[in-house]
């Protein structure tokens, strides 16, 4: 776990103590709403339907039992009991009063959190892959690197007042888990033929309204020269990216204007100049941080052959992953119980979490992008005793990768910007397919859903994603289909005509059965099949002949 | 043909707690919908929201939102947003303004 060192705390008590003075300003007036809303975004702070919404950031999604029981103490103290984790890794906490935003920023820097640049148009909280350090297929733990875009993106002068927000996503593992080409600036982790580590560099990804997948800028590019690369970048962006119009202005509409082989050539350009002009980072400075996320101190292989009881079998098929030791496993706790919110857990729930991450699994955790928690190191011995304790806090359903295992953003029923509503949909569509044997027969699917164009449910990316939109004041939904988020990334394709909200779920049950009746064996995912056999079949489904002459 | 106006109110959000609020007749701020002050024509729109928005240190994000008139000649929301401007999540029903009419 990074540590902050003198100059983090100072930094972080400095700004808190700069919002502190503009929160009080603003409730004397002295600030108008005009002034104080960017300064508040930049601190994380929303305006949101009901409340206000504070959204902390959780650098490349990791935490310990500390910092997550001071979670919880927020939620209890300044919130409603619970949280929401986001589809960037981040939580928010609903119904904060803006009188109490400074005392919850102080509490966060007790535990080495923030809200820095949680929003804003700024380089956000770098995103890692959530198995990173324990993913048996890593060739280097990405968040050392993330930990490094972190400091030197926070603050940076240069890149304060970007056109628009811009997203790093990295992952250290050929198996994309990060979503890495949906960012603006997408990281993997490679090996060139010599064998030395670099990156694979893409640019341009993106979803919201004109979602496009990342482009490779750069094949391999060392790790020395990172940050200078990184910075040739945002230079190229920031000079020649729109600022006259909002939907217009992310990287990703520039590459795609521009052509990538041109914004190669002017980001190369720049990288000589930056290069030149980069003072390099102080290899001890960065053996410090890759220090801070050494290995926990591994236990022994046990000769004891672990308990597994009848009753984990199927937990054990989808929510335990192999680790890079073969006597250990990475868990995933469940935030998507049967009728739940995803992504919501509530105090005692993150308290449990981190008495299990401490008495069990080497004090750590991870928040995925696909909002559950990840425990990522639990020796096997310990899985029957884990999974008992998950059970207790209702975090052990086996869903996960199944189709109840739903992202779906917090929609109308918070968020000031949605067009309909998005959890309720992922509440009843996990209703719909309750029964956990049926959904270990449907196997891997991904549903994703959006309360709004701007896509914070990664919807284009879901394997069936659901759009939610207000069509003449009516709750409508689209329905996308064969997207991606892995390493085979794609933009799944729009269905068809929307459908209304009792609508919605028939429409996933027709689309699940035909999926059943279509796919070669039960191999054959959903994703594999729509590939093989195209959308033609399964718009058939969606729309029967019956069913759309009663709509019509 | 034109769309016939729909009567309005104005609404924004309390600058200290962030809950929903209705600029009403008297002049100040409920919490409560029925409360809030209807302008029938576009005239009275206009002029309503430039009264609602000279408590720019209370209120912010001053708006004027449709409403239909009730069997009670109340307001009520017209639009689902604003509907579930007036309750709350629907996610919780224990959390909002829905949870206050439910205790009452």
């Amino acid at each position: 776990m990074y540590r902050y060192d003198d100059f983090d705390r100072e930094y972080v008590a400095a700004r808190n103590a700069e919002f502190r003075d503009q929160v009080e300003r603003r409730i004397r007036g002295e600030l108008t709403e005009e002034e104080f809303l960017p300064l508040r975004l930049r601190n994380g702070l929303y305006l949101q339907l009901h409340a206000y919404m504070f959204r902390i950031a959780i650098p490349y999604g990791t935490l310990n039992s500390r910092k997550l029981r001071q979670l919880a103490h927020i939620a209890d103290r300044w919130g409603k009991g619970y949280g929401h984790f986001t589809t960037r890794t981040n939580i928010q906490f609903n119904w904060p009063k803006l009188r109490d935003i400074p005392d919850i920023q102080d509490a966060l820097a007790e535990v080495e959190l923030h809200s820095i640049q949680t929003s804003g148009n700024c380089i956000r909280n770098v995103t890692a892959d959530h198995f990173a350090g324990a993913a048996a297929d890593e060739i280097e733990d990405p968040r050392p690197t993330a930990e490094l875009i972190r400091q030197w993106s926070t603050d940076h002068p240069e890149f304060n007042w970007l056109p628009r927000k811009f997203k790093i996503g990295i992952t250290g593992a050929p198996h994309d888990r990060a979503v890495t080409k949906s960012h603006d600036i997408g990281l993997m982790i490679v090996r060139n033929d010599a064998g030395e580590i670099g990156y694979e560099v893409s640019v341009g990804g993106g979803l919201g309204r004109s979602p496009f997948i990342a482009r490779v800028v750069r094949d391999f590019v060392p790790k020395a020269d990172l940050l200078p690369y990184l910075e040739a970048i945002l230079q190229v962006y920031n000079l020649a990216g729109r600022r006259d119009n909002k939907w217009k202005a992310r990287v990703k509409v520039l590459v795609h204007e521009t052509g990538i082989e041109r914004i190669r050539e002017m980001v190369e350009a720049a990288f000589i100049e930056k290069k030149a002009a980069f003072k390099p980072v102080d290899p001890g400075f960065v053996a410090a941080i890759e220090a801070a996320f050494a290995p926990p101190a591994f236990e022994p292989v046990s000769d004891v052959a672990p308990r597994i009881t009848p009753a984990m079998r199927s937990w054990m098929d989808t929510n335990v992953d192999a680790h890079k030791l073969p006597h250990y496993a990475i868990v995933t706790a469940s935030l998507k119980p049967i009728g739940g919110t995803p992504g919501d857990a509530t105090s005692e729930q993150m308290r449990a979490l981190a008495d299990i991450a401490e008495e069990f699994a080497h004090d750590e955790l991870r928040v995925s992008h696909e909002q559950n928690v990840i425990l990522p190191h639990v020796p096997r011995r310990h899985l029957a005793a884990v999974y008992e304790r998950l059970r207790e806090a209702g975090l052990a359903t086996a869903n996960v990768g199944l189709i109840s295992d739903i992202i779906a953003c917090p929609g109308m029923d918070y968020c000031a910007l949605a067009t309909a509503r998005s959890i309720p949909v992922a509440q009843a569509i996990a209703e719909a397919f309750a029964d956990l044997d049926r959904q270990h027969e449907i196997g891997p699917l991904k549903i994703k859903i959006s309360g709004c164009i701007n896509a914070c449910g990664h919807h284009h990316v879901g394997h069936i994603g659901i759009l939610g939109l207000d069509r003449a004041g009516v709750e409508n939904y689209q329905i996308t289909l064969g997207g991606d988020g892995t390493e085979t990334a794609a933009i799944g394709e729009r269905a068809g005509p929307g459908f209304a909200y009792d609508e919605i779920v028939p429409a996933i049950e027709r689309l699940i059965e035909a999926y059943l009746e279509l796919r070669q064996d039960e191999g054959e995912t959903f994703l594999a099949a729509y590939r093989r056999l195209g959308a033609a079949p399964f718009k058939a489904a969606l729309y029967p002949p019956e069913v759309t002459s009663h709509a019509a | 043909m034109a769309r016939a106006f729909k009567p309005r109110i104005a609404t924004g959000n309390a600058l200290l707690e962030g809950d929903v609020v209705y600029f009403t007749a008297e002049g100040g701020w409920s919490r409560d919908i029925g409360e809030a002050a209807v302008a029938a024509d576009p005239e009275t729109a206009a002029a309503l929201l430039e009264r609602a928005r000279e408590f720019p240190n209370e209120v912010v994000g001053v708006y004027l939102a449709e409403v239909r008139i009730s069997e009670s000649g109340r307001p009520a929301p017209d639009h689902f947003r604003e509907m579930f401007r007036t309750l709350g999540p629907s996610n919780y029903p224990w959390l909002g303004k829905q949870a206050e009419k439910a205790r009452v």
